[in-house]
């Protein structure tokens, strides 16, 4: 019965703003739970190279590998994230949502996206993994043609949709209706970039009253502003990588191939991994530092400890965020040496004073509000700041010229900091957040077991650290991350890598099952069925606004 | 203190990131148990802000200082235009195999070595293992671009190479068993299968 109906779940009492965000939530999960379960194969294949779907063959392994990120990354992350933000800015600036309807449409295209692109590599094996190093997608010598344009169509609408989420997020900022009625476009960029932040912080130095006591932009909101900046360039360089990839593919479809070394290898490598990065360096800490100071705020009910360095903290991201990308190259010889230094090693650097200094921030307003109470939403954010107190030295350590010297392309990087930031670092914020949000977007529905949610939370948090760090010692001992073995080279990690692994898939598994039973399975049906109330915000008194649409 | 090849550099490494995770965990989990407690419990030190940001930015740029100090081939690789090699090696890369001198690569002990990789298709890597699978050094092999990686070798070893860059399926196959050799040199780091590194 409570499989059908759920605890207390009224799916016909949502808003649309609610359902929206709702329903990109179910599909990140899902795609989340795809993710473990390809991840998990490829563990058990790094064992047992033989097992199904996998039969020791490194076309299969390697398909596998080019969509677990996608599918990660790209069908489950960003959804989350957006999912999250497009609730939270209209939440937050006490305005509705430009446009349901918009929003809509994002998660349609970003699962639309994410399932193409994991059928190009299930049905014909596309496997140029996410680096897409150039000339390897247009190499129709080792892929199908048709395999790689499916999978560039697939990417092309997952960052289509990622266009409609900037669009909305903006449009929904800069409207100056509610709150920012009387707000300038330009009081409210500035507030944006962080500048007024650090404009507080210079009048004060110099002994004059603040540039501004009242902000146009809460801190989260700013650094969603921010984030979303770098979302945009990133989405730009995708793109254009994609479309420089299915033109050399159709032109070969066509009988007219193209001559591949046309395109300069370690200049696209270059350009690649700006864009690249731009998600990792700048979207993943920016979004994770802005939902680390929302949650503090929330959970303590008080204002954040030290405000307006934080404010200065973003804008300084900025610019860091877009200077760091040559720490991917200093394997490769015919980069520059002073960018190696300077981008790759100096201001890459920089960011453990940015992340460390949100850490830091983010955990005296704990300290200042004790004692608090033992919630979900704390225990998770906790589990955040762990995870990125591993992941980003982790990353530093590897971004130094004699590190990477033997450490670049190893399980070292991909487990000890890629997985540790993104599992534990990355998603125990997420679901932080996803606990406060909970209430708002279920209009306080009760969930089903607390025990549940424990034994998520554990088995997430030591799976996590555990299969990254297990990994990062194989790394250590000279295991590629982008290899294939089938002699037991690394058997003991392995095997071991497994065992936490398989504790993060059975946590998901939890996950599920508590919100299933929370919701029960009419209510889940319910939440992607026309909203009856088509209201675009949360919390505010009914009033007709522009920009309302149907969900 | 100085590294001389990568194991010492890596068990290094090794302890010293343990060591720092078991901290942070513990430092998140010390924040958790006392901010959930009805007692105030009192702070175990002052950090003053300014002191905790110079010791982030000391250890964010230290770092580097630390190891260009101690490990050797860091100022080797960005002064390699410099420096006159012993031997140099031209290996060219093209379909997924390793086009190798005709000669057996046999370094002796303390050479410079230059390796020149010329792809001539897709990005490659070129990288030296021990027999138990330890990575000597590596570098990426892009075509259209320089590609040079000098190195001194100061331990003895038959080592095996892999490509480390992925490269399609197929290049899962670009192993070469004992391609260089190290001899002539005293110290033994340890007593390998096929070699002593």
């Amino acid at each position: 019965m409570t499989l059908m109906n759920g605890v207390n779940f009224k799916p016909e009492s949502l808003n649309a703003l609610q359902k929206v965000t709702l329903r990109a939530v179910v599909m990140s999960f899902l795609f989340y739970g795809l993710a473990s379960i390809e991840g998990m194969i490829m563990r058990v294949a790094s064992v047992v190279p033989d097992i199904p779907p996998v039969y020791g063959e490194p076309e299969h392994f390697f398909s596998i590998m080019t969509v677990h990120p996608i599918i990660g990354l790209f069908g489950s992350t960003y959804q989350l994230v957006f999912a999250a933000f497009m609730f939270l800015v209209p939440y937050l600036t006490k305005k509705p949502l430009y446009s349901v309807k918009l929003a809509n449409i994002v998660w349609l295209l970003i699962t639309i996206g994410s399932a193409t692109a994991w059928i190009a590599a299930f049905i014909w094996q596309y496997a140029p993994l996410y680096t897409l190093y150039w000339p390897l997608p247009a190499d129709t010598n080792q892929f199908k043609t048709i395999g790689g344009i499916v999978f560039i169509i697939g990417v092309a609408l997952i960052m289509f949709g990622t266009f409609g989420f900037i669009y909305n997020i903006y449009a929904t900022i800069f409207a100056r209706v509610g709150i920012h009625k009387n707000k300038t476009t330009k009081e409210l960029l500035i507030s944006g970039f962080g500048i007024d932040g650090m404009l507080n912080l210079f009048h004060k130095l110099t002994g004059r009253p603040p540039y501004t006591k009242e902000p146009a932009l809460s801190l989260p909101v700013v650094a969603i502003f921010r984030g979303t900046v770098d979302t945009f360039l990133d989405a730009v360089v995708i793109l254009g990588a994609g479309i420089l990839v299915l033109i050399y593919l159709i032109a070969d479809g066509i009988g007219s191939p193209l001559d591949l070394a046309a395109i300069d290898a370690l200049l696209y490598k270059n350009w690649f991994w700006w864009g690249l990065d731009l998600v990792a360096d700048g979207l993943v800490l920016i979004y994770v530092a802005g939902s680390w100071y929302l949650l503090a705020t929330i959970i303590t009910g008080q204002k954040l400890f030290m405000e307006n360095v934080a404010r200065a903290a973003l804008m300084l991201e900025l610019l860091v965020s877009w200077m760091v990308w040559s720490h991917h190259l200093l394997a490769d010889q015919g980069q520059p040496e002073m960018m190696k230094l300077v981008s790759g090693e100096m201001v890459t650097a920089f960011e453990l004073l940015t992340q460390g200094l949100a850490l830091f921030i983010t955990l005296v307003t704990l300290w200042k509000a004790r004692p608090l109470k033992p919630t979900m939403e704390l225990k998770y954010l906790l589990g955040g700041l762990v995870g990125f107190g591993l992941a980003v030295p982790a990353g530093i350590i590897q971004a130094d010229m004699a590190m990477n010297r033997v450490l670049h392309n190893t399980q070292w990087i991909i487990g000890a900091h890629v997985h540790i930031a993104i599992i534990v670092g990355l998603y125990m914020t997420l679901y932080s957040v996803v606990y406060v949000l909970w209430p708002l977007v279920t209009n306080n529905a009760t969930l089903w077991s607390k025990k549940l949610a424990n034994a998520h939370f554990w088995l997430h948090l030591i799976g996590g650290i555990g299969m990254g760090a297990f990994m990062g010692m194989a790394g250590l001992d000279g295991m590629l991350r982008r290899h294939m073995y089938f002699e037991g080279e690394y058997q003991t990690y392995m095997i071991l890598a497994g065992i936490f692994g398989s504790m993060i898939l059975f946590a998901w598994v939890l996950f599920m099952v508590n919100i299933i039973m929370s919701v029960g399975l009419k209510g889940l049906v319910g939440i992607f069925l026309p909203a009856k109330d088509d209201t675009a915000s949360y919390g505010l008194d009914p009033e007709p606004e522009p920009g309302l649409v149907k969900a | 203190m100085s590294f001389s090849n990568s194991l010492e550099l890596l068990s290094f490494h090794w302890m010293a990131y343990t060591i720092y995770a078991f901290i942070i965990i513990s430092v998140v989990a010390w924040f958790g148990y006392n901010l959930t407690r009805k007692e105030r419990v009192k702070s175990l030190v002052r950090i003053p802000f300014y002191g905790y940001m110079a010791f982030l930015v000391a250890g964010g740029v230290g770092h580097h200082i630390f190891t260009y100090n101690v490990v050797p081939w860091v100022s080797e690789d960005i002064t390699r235009h410099e420096i006159t090699p012993d031997k140099t090696y031209d290996i060219t890369i093209k379909a997924h195999e390793f086009f190798l001198p005709k000669e057996k690569m046999i370094i002796e002990c303390g050479e410079k070595v230059m390796f020149n990789v010329v792809s001539e298709d897709l990005v490659y890597g070129f990288g030296l293992f021990r027999q138990d699978h330890t990575m000597v050094t590596q570098m990426q092999v892009n075509p259209g671009s320089r590609n040079d990686l000098l190195w001194t070798f100061n331990h003895n070893g038959v080592f095996n190479l892999m490509s480390t860059e992925y490269s399609g399926p197929r290049g899962n196959k670009m192993f070469i068993k004992d391609a260089v050799e190290v001899r002539g040199c005293d110290t033994k780091v340890a007593m390998l299968e096929g070699g002593m590194q």
